[in-house]
């Protein structure tokens, strides 16, 4: 993918930055407002294909480590599961932080409220741990089906290279 | 010929049955009272400490259920690499 033209490229360098801070926002307030770690992962990962549309894939695929999206995946995946069997001298996925005080454990008043941050327990951490695996999840899916890209000529039989 | 009279029993068979379905359905705007739902509506904030009951019924109550949506996006980006992997098919 040709390099788009220096506009495309200065608008996608500052918003794309916008865009990442406003998922990590949608993922942290999770329990607090609408979205959650699906949603602000998918939101996040469209960082990085702002990024491979505006700079082309030469540019990008030199200075991105999809190791690190894998170990995000990975970690995501086994702190949501890890946190489901923390629970488990009460039941499976038992909210043990909730209430306690400690970490994400302030107690909520009943009724209509605006909110506390560090409040719901296991939820928010899920959240998070959730969010982390769709930030690497989708952002691997987009750099591998980027890589496999192949282009045709206008018959359709001869391949005349890829576009990276 | 056949092929037709069969279709036609079939159809009004479908049609028979799924009229009858129709009347069991309660009208529309009127949802039906489920013990479950009121549970969560009237005990979520006090038992878990938390101010969105979507997120304590999709991360807490049905945290199994997330759990699945995680593992079946894991499997997604795994068979992703598996048919854009370098190496052909051997």
């Amino acid at each position: 993918m040709e390099p788009l033209s220096i506009i495309v490229r200065t608008i996608c360098d500052i918003f794309a930055w916008f865009l990442a801070v406003f998922g990590a926002y949608v993922i942290i307030h999770g329990h607090l407002s609408p979205g959650g770690g699906f949603q602000g992962g998918a939101v996040v990962a469209t960082f990085m294909a702002l990024l491979l549309v505006s700079h082309g894939g030469k540019k990008l695929l030199s200075f991105v480590k999809p190791g690190l999206y894998s170990w995000a995946e990975t970690t995501g995946l086994l702190l949501f599961i890890g946190t489901g069997f923390a629970g488990l001298t009460t039941a499976f996925f038992y909210n043990f932080l909730a209430g306690e005080g400690g970490l994400f454990g302030a107690v909520v008043p009943l009724g209509a409220n605006s909110g506390i941050l560090n409040s719901s327990g296991t939820i928010a951490v899920m959240n998070m741990a959730v969010g982390l695996e769709v930030i690497g999840g989708l952002s691997l899916i987009i750099l591998y089906m980027f890589k496999g890209i192949r282009l045709y000529d206008d018959t359709g039989r001869e391949e005349t290279g890829h576009d990276r | 010929m056949k092929k037709s009279v069969l279709f036609l029993i079939a159809l009004l068979v479908v049609v028979g049955t799924l009229w009858g379905a129709l009347d069991g359905i309660h009208p529309f705007g009127e949802v039906d009272k489920a013990p479950m739902d009121d549970y969560y509506i009237e005990n979520a904030q006090r038992e878990r400490n938390v101010n969105n009951l979507v997120t304590s019924v999709v991360f807490d109550y049905r945290g199994f259920d997330t759990l699945g949506e995680a593992a079946v996006l894991f499997t997604a980006v795994c068979s992703v690499l598996a048919v854009f992997r370098k190496g052909g098919y051997d």
